[in-house]
């Protein structure tokens, strides 16, 4: 199992180690500020850190020597960006960052709200829109989900060719593009929003999808955590299965065994208009049959008026696919390495937990 | 010269403490501070180049309404703060 985690929240940045069986952390930095997201660039080393200052606006960080020091680095930027318009976009937060392929040194994505898809070449010294994309007109029918603006939250890039990207957005739907970000594909055949008129509820470019994920070694099988309910992705993002467990199908989260694209994990939450675990349990499911069935695993997790919500970056899995990690919006942090199956909390009291990171 | 000082939020990337700029009005006296601080525009304004709609800026004592606070018309002896809106959390 990996034995660092980069912790991302309400109140700054924190890095986990496992000494022995313990998991302590080990560093803090932006201590007091909200950190949104955070990522280590495998190809590189290099970790990037989101900070949300709210009154003074979005930033980047780039840290070259493990988190000791950081440099704030270009934010992507709507400037002259529909600047016509009653609205212009400007950014209100960089909700995920991902590296491109192996292949494609320097180069990094990144999902904003409003719901532009960035590219950077060059370490996030700058940033360039995607513009096909923005101006397609089916993009301009998203809405916001939670925030006043669409966002794009989800970004994979296809193992097997670094030019092929899939992406998630809500209230966006799911989209490929084979050639870098110049064309692209709608999928969500199949997917089910039970937020819009009847007639409208199979409409691609509204769906929800909460958060979206690829098998690593089956790269064609995704899932999807949907506003309404788990989603199996069956060739790419075009086709979808919804998947009915026995459980709320309601959450943010959901994580992908690396080589085993039938087991996935979810965590689940009464539905949209209350948000918290049933009778206040915090449970983890995992199917091992694609979705045929669930496992409910509760050992090491509050059984008592727990109330704990794991945000959609906020469940990851490491590359043994036994090692999984959950943070809450009530600070609870949980490390399991038997898959799920039990799992041992942090001790220290943390802040509200946006998006975790194995590193 | 009109003295400018930014609230203590701002002192990683701004003055820390009151200075002197040269300008006829805040957005004059902005750019040149910036021509110092070339972080500073980027917590100030935003992508679009419209002041952050939580600052609170003082024109010798008075608020200035946002979208009019560039063109504010200063004089030598004036003192200029930029503050943070208050919020909770």
């Amino acid at each position: 199992m990996s034995d660092r985690l980069f912790v991302a929240t309400r109140k700054g940045l924190f890095e986990f180690r496992k000494a022995s069986s313990n998991w302590d952390v080990a560093r803090t930095s932006f201590l007091g500020s909200p950190v949104t997201q955070v990522i280590r660039d495998p190809r590189d080393g290099a970790l990037y850190a989101t900070l949300d200052l709210g009154h003074f606006g979005v930033k980047l960080h780039r840290s070259e020597d493990g988190g000791a020091n950081w440099k704030e680095i270009a934010v992507p930027s709507y400037a002259g960006v529909d600047a016509d318009a009653k609205d212009p976009p400007s950014l209100k937060l960089l909700w995920v960052l991902e590296p491109g392929g192996a292949d494609q040194p320097g180069l990094l994505w990144a999902g904003t709200i409003p719901g532009g898809l960035f590219i950077s070449r060059d370490r996030g010294e700058s940033w360039s829109l995607i513009i096909s994309l923005w101006n397609d007109p089916r993009r301009k029918l998203w809405f916001g989900g939670g925030y006043d603006y669409p966002g794009i939250h989800s970004i994979s890039v296809d193992p097997r060719d670094s030019n092929c990207l899939a992406v998630g957005a809500s209230c966006g739907g799911v989209w490929e593009t084979k050639d870098l970000g110049q064309n692209w594909t709608l999928g969500g055949k199949g997917m089910r929003a039970a937020y819009l008129p009847p007639e409208q509820a199979g409409t691609p470019e509204t769906q929800d999808p909460h958060r979206l994920v690829r098998c690593p070694n089956a790269p064609d099988r995704f899932w999807v955590q949907h506003h309404n309910g788990i989603f199996r992705g069956l060739d790419g993002v075009a086709t979808w299965e919804e998947i009915h467990a026995p459980h709320s199908g309601f959450g943010f989260g959901v994580a992908v065994h690396p080589r085993q694209p039938d087991t996935a994990w979810f965590v689940p939450a009464v539905k949209d208009e209350f948000r918290y675990p049933e009778n206040g349990k915090l449970k983890v499911a995992r199917t091992d049959d694609a979705g045929r069935s669930f496992k409910y695993f509760t050992k090491g997790l509050p059984q008592d008026h727990a109330y704990d919500l794991i945000y959609r970056h906020g469940l990851v899995i490491d590359q043994t696919g036994e090692g999984l990690a959950m943070g809450s919006t009530t600070g609870g942090l949980w490390f399991s390495e038997d898959g799920g199956e039990s799992w041992d909390g942090a001790s220290a009291r943390l802040p509200p937990i946006y998006a975790l990171h194995f590193a | 010269m009109p003295l400018i000082s930014f609230t203590t939020h701002l002192q990683s990337v701004g003055p820390d403490e009151p200075k002197r700029y040269c300008g006829r009005t805040l957005g004059e006296v902005l750019e040149a501070v910036a021509r110092d601080f070339p972080r500073l525009p980027g917590y100030l304004f935003d992508d679009q180049g419209q002041l952050r709609k939580h600052l609170a800026i003082f024109v010798d004592g008075a608020m200035q309404p946002r979208d009019q606070a560039l063109s504010c018309p200063l004089t030598d002896d004036s003192e200029v703060h930029i503050f943070q809106a208050l919020s909770g959390g």
